[in-house]
């Protein structure tokens, strides 16, 4: 150990691992995992997660999983929690769609619209009238 | 680099690892793996959490879920509901004893929200294996700060203007002896750390050692460079597998970072530490008997003055701390001494921590800043005693301490404090007696263990102690006689005034200070022949209340030596000759006919 400096150098590549246990995290993916998503898929969508918040290095992004949200036939879901937004719901995620829901929302804080839960079940709607 | 979504906290010091929590981790590890988690979730092995009682304990983040009485076959269902569908298990989140409600996070247990942790800040926190987990939480900055910014003296200042003092037990002021060890002329200086934690019931030092070894690498080197030493030792008793195990691997692991060695933060600062074992005798506790122990020899305390600091281990002026003396050095350099010395009294600064046992339903360390009350310490954070059992005595200070009373429950606890009403601080045990604890019983077996511990030097401690525990033993016995209190007192007060060292000195402690507040007790063996707390064995005698006893036959087949006969359906009787008092019949008898 020659300095401080070296010193806060190995800190901060240490904090990185451990401020899970710390740390409130503003920004939070939940990916819905109870058995009707698990069956639609939701799995490789979570470690699809997984590996593009840690490809970009995202140290403020919290993944997490949630039970049943109760609309089992929109699964996968996935919810994104970003400070100062409402939180929002995307249906029926496919990991091909992880990666832009995670440059738009995440990254730059816009939701990506057409995934959402309001434009899938319009667009339903809309078909059955 | 992996990135963990989740992080499975598994406690690992020796209480949680005596009740199974090894063979969790390892089921943990083979289960995620077998569903395939083990790049996602990490399993990390910490120290003591605290809550031994509830152990073993298991808090999953992010969520910070915290649950207890965790059993090997609870893993798989913790890995398919919590880790991969995010849905907690209930059942095994801990509740409050009282209210029984679910908490779920750590921050919510009762047992946590009165506490104050600064020796205990990374038990529980992080992997004591691992060197960067420390320094992801300001480990060794404050050793940083000190060799590049700070001159020894104004490390001594600080260190001063804290107000910590030793936690061993004396409470001796910690600048104060720097301030020795540092004015002191050697060509070589030494750092001991004692860690040859004795007490029975007391393992703060254990858990500290167990679940952050490095802070008490950091504060000695800090002392080290304090009072110009570039050696330290850790003495650790041999009963500590676990603690000696981490210790070796994090002086191994600060070896290589260059935080022991030469030229430390590019200074021109030389340390280097050793471990010693301790080969499990009470009094190597005691400064001086211990740095005899390193030195080799015969673990006999030397008369004082000269004190270490003058004269310490070979001769050379040495500072000898506590594991949690040190442990609070580094957050006393990194936040200054005001923030520590805006904690506790007047006279004590900071926390303390303590090893609750004995009658209590939180056994576990509690760390509390100075000025707490034994109520809120038993009542509030220790969950009070188990079966609606009354308060009776609490002891402190181990065998070197005494006993506290109900009515000094609301007394706020601090060195002097303790020390005035006939107690100690000692170096943390808290034993909690109810009213089934015979008080005579109690100064009786921390007797006994001084008589087996003293080293022999000196006659007060050899001959005194030994005298006073055969007293002790015939008054039990209900052989007692009239003038024996004031006989216990005397030899008390003079073993007290002429032992060589600390142990002698404070070994008369547990009896003087029953007999000042539980006099009636000790009256109660020796005059009525009779033990109040219905403990003492050869004091019971156990009747059969005829207007009770319906005759139904089970206490005479629950008698294991047939003391006791009768017709059925009529009241039985006990024959007191053949009667062996061992209770069973008391237990059986479903109609109270049995008196004790």
């Amino acid at each position: 150990m020659k300095s401080l400096a070296e010193l806060e150098k190995i800190r901060n590549n240490a904090l990185k691992k451990v401020d899970l246990r710390t740390r409130q995290f503003e920004k939070k993916v939940v990916v819905g995992m109870a058995t009707c998503g698990i069956a639609a898929g939701a799995r490789p969508v979570l470690t699809a997660f997984l590996e593009e918040v840690a490809r970009r290095r995202l140290s403020d992004v919290v993944v997490g999983q949630t039970g049943c949200i109760g609309v089992c036939r929109l699964e996968p879901l996935v919810e994104v929690y970003m400070p100062g937004q409402e939180k929002v719901t995307y249906v029926k995620v496919k990991p091909e769609m992880v990666k832009r829901i995670v440059s738009d929302h995440l990254v730059n804080g816009k939701p990506v619209l057409e995934y959402t839960i309001g434009y899938a079940e319009n667009k339903e709607n809309k078909g059955k009238s | 680099m992996n990135f963990y979504r989740s992080h499975v906290l598994v406690c690992s010091g020796t209480g949680c690892t005596s009740s199974g929590s090894a063979e969790i981790i390892e089921r943990m590890e083979e289960e995620l793996k077998k569903q395939g988690l083990e790049n996602e979730v990490k399993v990390v092995r910490t120290g003591c959490f605290g809550l031994c009682e509830a152990g073993p304990i298991m808090v999953i983040y992010p969520e910070g879920a915290f649950y207890s009485h965790v059993q090997p076959a609870d893993v798989p269902e913790i890995v398919s509901e919590h880790l991969l569908k995010g849905r907690l298990v209930d059942r095994l989140i801990h509740r409050d004893e009282k209210t029984q409600e679910f908490e779920i996070s750590l921050n919510q247990v009762e047992f946590y929200k009165k506490q104050v942790r600064v020796a205990l800040r990374n038990c529980g926190v992080i992997d004591p294996e691992n060197i960067d987990e420390y320094i992801a939480f300001d480990g060794y900055k404050a050793l940083g700060t000190c060799l590049t910014e700070k001159t020894p003296q104004e490390v001594i200042d600080i260190v001063s203007k804290s107000g910590l003092r030793g936690r061993g037990g004396g409470g001796f002021p910690t600048g104060k002896k720097w301030k020795f060890g540092a004015a002191a002329k050697g060509d070589k200086k030494y750092i001991v750390c004692n860690a040859d934690e004795g007490d029975p019931g007391a393992f703060m030092d254990r858990s500290v050692l167990e679940g952050d070894p490095h802070s008490v690498i950091e504060a000695m080197a800090i002392a080290a460079y304090a009072i110009g030493s570039d050696m330290g030792y850790i003495y650790v008793r041999a009963e500590y597998p676990i603690a000696v195990k981490r210790l070796n691997i994090a002086i191994e692991q600060a070896r290589e970072y260059g935080l022991l060695g030469q030229k430390i933060f590019g200074s021109t600062f030389n340390f280097d530490l050793e471990v010693r074992l301790g080969a499990g005798a009470f009094v190597c506790g005691e400064e001086t008997a211990l740095l005899e122990s390193i030195e080799g020899r015969r673990g006999e305390p030397r008369p004082k003055p000269p004190f270490p600091a003058n004269r310490g281990l070979f001769g050379r002026p040495t500072v000898i701390n506590n594991v949690e003396t040190f442990a609070n050095i580094p957050p006393i350099i990194l936040n200054g001494p005001e923030w520590f010395a805006a904690m506790g009294t007047e006279k004590s600064k900071g926390t303390k921590v303590f090893a609750l046992g004995g009658k209590i339903n939180n056994t576990g360390l509690v760390e509390i800043p100075m000025g707490t009350t034994l109520r809120e310490i038993i009542f509030d954070i220790g969950g009070g005693i188990p079966g609606g059992k009354k308060f009776k005595a609490a002891q402190t200070g181990g065998p070197s301490g005494g006993c506290i009373p109900a009515d000094m429950l609301d007394v706020p606890i601090d060195y002097d404090s303790l020390t005035a009403i006939g107690s100690m601080m000692g170096s943390g045990g808290l034993i909690v007696m109810d009213e089934d604890n015979c008080m005579v019983d109690v100064a009786k077996f921390f007797l006994d263990f001084t008589v087996d511990e003293s080293c022999g030097k000196c006659p007060p401690c050899r001959i005194g102690t030994k005298r006073m525990l055969e007293i002790l033993k015939r008054i039990t016995a209900g052989e007692g006689q009239e003038g024996d209190i004031e006989k216990l007192v005397e030899l008390g007060e003079n073993i007290k005034a002429g032992a060589l060292c600390g142990l002698g000195k404070t070994a008369p402690n547990p009896v003087l200070s029953t007999i000042k507040y539980f006099r009636d007790e000790y009256d109660a063996h020796i005059r009525e022949k009779r033990c109040p707390a219905g403990y003492c064995q050869s004091l019971l005698s156990y009747e059969i209340i005829p207007e009770k006893c319906v005759g139904c036959s089970m206490c005479a087949r629950a008698c294991p030596v047939e003391a006791i006969s009768g017709q059925l359906k009529k009241p039985y009787t006990i024959d007191k000759e053949k009667c062996i008092k061992c209770g069973a019949c008391l237990d059986k008898c479903k109609f109270g006919a049995i008196k004790r």
